[in-house]
């Protein structure tokens, strides 16, 4: 490092990582070749919240379609297609319409939104806050995946410029070879699936090597947050499973710009062999998408009930278990084109991940007996959690089973048991998530009544849009149709306007955020009294994290002994006679 | 690797780069950042197997649905081909490690004529790889000095000069394409087209990796050039090196499968 560069970095020192570098230009040049986990994370926050919001509308355009069937009545008129193009003459050409939103809606929101949520943006900034570290391990690869993740992104939003796409977000052969035989937009949203691969690999390789080795001096492996273990196992597994996507979507461009035959049963190939590939992926990535925000919430009930978290390396093991299974379950989602035994033992395997998942639920219930809980936005969003993580957990198991999934399967009942996981769980965790870091990220606070105002509203929204569509799928409603039985159209139509209070609820939440941001007052260093590392950094944290190097100690969660009865957050730091290695380090 | 604090170069002293090499501030030591470094290439090593065992996987599933036509498919290869492809891979492996052992007792000079060889090596694999069996089994175009040329399996029945002599195009040869475009009229098995797609596939995401390790290669060269490396660090040059030698492994496997059971 050259002396001037030494002195530079003295200057900056102390001064939030918010602070401006000079002029607009100046400034906005240097986010954009930053390589400070924390601007890194900012800027993954934003971008997946702009898609969020794209895949939001779509799936509003969706609901918005079923609230009446489409048909065409005696007089052959078409009735029902509201959202259709003008130019639609038939009842054909308006549910390709609908096919390719409900298609725009999955693939932005898991490929966009929820794989790489947590770990991208909250993970970047808190990881290695919490663990004590100036940095990720290799902070220009952290770039460079922001920008993978972009250009990636760039290639969804060009195929849905270019008309989108039809074939339903897992690209299932044949639709995927066949579909609109003339066009690169399949191609298109394939490579974007296939580039933001290489984001997410990127990432998670990134996280392991900063846990391994980038620990504060002191920091075991169980002196780590929950948040943490649930970061790294989701890294493993982005790191293990991501791969083989990356060559069943190569494979699959191939298929469709060359014709090689591997997917194309003309040729000898084998469309269900895309659906292995796909789902040895896939559905590992499912924990990708659940476990860190299994991590946020862990986080969340210790700090805001002040309680040391119950079963700490349960909730830990059970990160990694749940990460060891979720490779050897992928089978289930092909229970119909599989031998007899093969169903029997996918089905059998799949009900193993029940195992570590109820053993984090509850810990997680134990932890608040007894504990001294603030109803603050955070908390309540990971009490929403439970609640509707719980429903989703529980409702996978009919799928799971063989004979229930014979009657369930490809129902709304599978379209209301995912959404309850990943927006009741992923999705809500992040609320959480974002309202318990936001005064350390932004340095200021929101007004949270108003916060758990959107909360409930979002809860509310929630249920009428979801739990109405378990109620349609066992009654035999298939998913991706535009059209419907009348009998239905009650179920749909509550659905709608579910979907519509989410939306309700999720606006007021950007309005205080916006709020928030322009006239939020100052936040304290630790607002909720938090024992893990990344309260003792400044809020919002300096360019480089900490002043010195810190030392872990106590652990994460240790409430019961290096806090004081009646300790109030405003106390912090805590005292220092409590500390584990307070003589040992001669404080 | 052993330590050695960056040092202030003396008057009229110039140390080279790697001398004068601090880790990121991030970092406690240059040995953290170095192991680190090493751990994360590793994991990233881990992907490209996962990434290739989808292609041996559907290799696999295939020999198994259609043995006579990869049976058929292999005997249309020529191991000799391969195998001096297989050859040159493991020599550029061992000068890749090598140029290695050299950086790191500090022998400029034959580290970097070292990575010259191997960078070489990789260029003869992809003309091999290009020159003598993509090119003729897709359009039925010879190299002039192809030594197939002269022991054509009895298919062809004259060979026409093109380019001056230096293509020879000979009727009934090519065709061996993936898929919809194949167009060999000789093939028994009627699954012919998906063995070429599997060939096609492995060897091209194969050739495409060594194509990268010859531009990591490069650049080590280029910056070797400029005494970045040394025995106190040399971070790039193993990470290349391992990616070389996954380059090189991947090959070991795709050869015999694809080349020499039937």
């Amino acid at each position: 490092m050259s002396a001037a560069h030494a002195a530079a970095h003295g200057a900056h020192h102390g001064g939030s990582y918010l602070t401006p570098k000079g002029g607009f230009i100046t400034t906005v040049w240097d986010w954009m070749t930053t390589v400070d986990h924390k601007k890194i994370g900012v800027m993954y926050l934003f971008a997946i919240l702009f898609m969020f919001f794209l895949g939001g509308v779509a799936a509003l355009v969706v609901r918005t379609e079923l609230w009446t069937p489409t048909r065409t009545t005696e007089a052959g008129t078409i009735t029902g297609q509201l959202l259709a193009p003008a130019d639609a003459k038939s009842v054909a050409t308006g549910n390709d319409w609908y096919n390719r939103f409900f298609t725009l809606h999955g693939a932005i929101m898991v490929f966009m939104v929820i794989v790489p949520s947590i770990p991208a943006s909250l993970g970047n900034f808190f990881l290695p806050l919490m663990l004590g570290a100036k940095d990720v391990a290799f902070p220009r690869l952290n770039l460079l995946s922001w920008y993978i993740y972009v250009i990636g992104s760039m290639f969804a939003v060009g195929s849905i410029i270019g008309n989108g796409v039809d074939t339903g977000w897992t690209f299932y052969t044949p639709y995927s070879t066949t579909t609109d035989p003339n066009h690169w937009r399949v191609v298109f949203m394939v490579t974007a699936a296939f580039v933001l691969g290489f984001s997410s690999i990127l990432t998670g390789l990134n996280f392991v090597v900063t846990v391994h080795k980038l620990r504060a001096p002191g920091m075991g492996w169980f002196d780590m947050p929950l948040f943490v273990w649930a970061v790294y196992s989701s890294g493993v597994i982005q790191v293990l499973a991501t791969p083989v996507i990356g060559i069943t979507l190569l494979l699959l461009i191939f298929e469709r710009l060359f014709n090689v035959g591997i997917f194309d049963p003309a040729l000898g190939g084998d469309p269900v062999l895309y659906q292995h590939f796909f789902w040895f992926y896939s559905h590992p990535v499912v924990y990708v998408m659940i476990l860190p925000g299994m991590g946020i919430i862990s986080d969340v009930l210790a700090v805001h009930s002040q309680k040391k978290i119950f079963g700490y390396r349960a909730i830990a093991y059970s990160s990694l278990g749940i990460a060891g299974v979720s490779f050897i379950v992928w089978g289930h989602h092909m229970f119909t084109s599989m031998s007899e035994v093969a169903s029997a033992v996918f089905s059998g395997l799949t009900f193993l991940v029940a195992i570590p998942t109820a053993v984090k639920v509850f810990n997680w219930i134990a932890t608040l007996y007894k504990g001294s809980i603030s109803f603050t936005t955070p908390m309540v969003y990971a009490l929403i959690f439970l609640f509707l993580f719980s429903i989703g957990g529980l409702t996978g198991l009919p799928l799971g089973t063989l004979s229930t999934d014979l009657h369930l399967h490809d129902s709304y009942f599978v379209v209301a048991h995912f959404h309850y996981v990943m927006m009741g769980g992923t999705i809500m965790a992040i609320m959480a998530g974002l309202h318990h870091w936001w005064p350390k990220m932004f340095g200021r606070m929101y007004n949270q009544f108003w916060a758990t105002t959107a909360a409930i509203i979002v809860f509310i929204g929630f249920n009428v849009t979801f739990f109405t569509q378990f109620f349609l799928g066992v009654r035999g409603m298939p998913r991706r149709y535009a059209s419907f039985i009348p009998e239905f159209q009650d179920y749909h139509r509550i659905s709608t306007i579910g979907s519509y209070i989410l939306l309700v609820g999720f606006l007021l939440h950007l309005l205080v955020f916006l709020h928030s941001l322009v006239v939020g007052r100052k936040a304290s260093q630790n607002p909720w009294g938090g024992l893990t590392m990344e309260w003792e950094a400044s809020t919002p944290p300096s360019e480089h994290n900490f002043e010195h190097e810190p030392l872990c100690k106590h652990g994460p969660y240790d409430y019961d002994t290096t806090v004081p009865p009646g300790w109030d957050p405003k106390d912090y730091p805590i005292p220092a006679e409590n500390l584990r290695v307070a003589a040992a380090v001669g404080h | 690797m052993t330590t050695m604090n960056p040092q202030k170069p003396l008057a009229g002293e110039s140390l080279p780069k790697w001398r004068l090499y601090r880790p990121g501030h991030h970092w406690r030591s240059a040995d953290d950042e170095f192991e680190a470094s090493k751990f994360g290439f590793w994991l990233f090593l881990a992907t490209e197997v996962l990434l290739f065992a989808g292609i041996f996987c559907g290799y696999a599933i295939f020999r198994a649905m259609y043995p006579e036509a990869w049976a058929e498919g292999s005997r249309l290869l020529d191991w000799k081909i391969g195998g001096a492809n297989t050859v040159v891979l493991l020599i550029s492996s061992w000068t890749m490690a090598m140029s290695i052992y050299c950086f790191q007792v500090d022998k400029q000079k034959l580290a970097r004529q070292l990575l010259l060889i191997t960078f070489l090596g990789g260029l003869f694999f992809l003309f091999a790889k290009l020159g003598f069996e993509y090119m003729p089994k897709w359009t039925g175009y010879f190299l002039s000095f192809d030594p197939a040329l002269s022991h054509h399996h009895g298919e062809i029945d004259a060979a026409q000069a093109k380019f001056g002599g230096l293509l020879q195009f000979v009727e009934g040869y090519g065709g061996k394409r993936p898929g919809k475009w194949f167009d060999y009229p000789f093939a028994q098995s009627p699954h012919m087209p998906l063995w070429w797609g599997i060939y096609y596939c492995g060897t091209a995401i194969h050739a495409l990796h060594v194509i990268i390790g010859m531009t990591l290669i490069a650049r080590a060269w280029y910056r070797a050039g400029k005494g970045c490396y040394g025995p106190t660090h040399y971070t790039f040059v193993e990470c290349t090196g391992l990616y070389w030698h996954l380059v090189d492994l991947v090959w070991i496997f795709l050869f015999p499968l694809l080349y020499l059971i039937h």
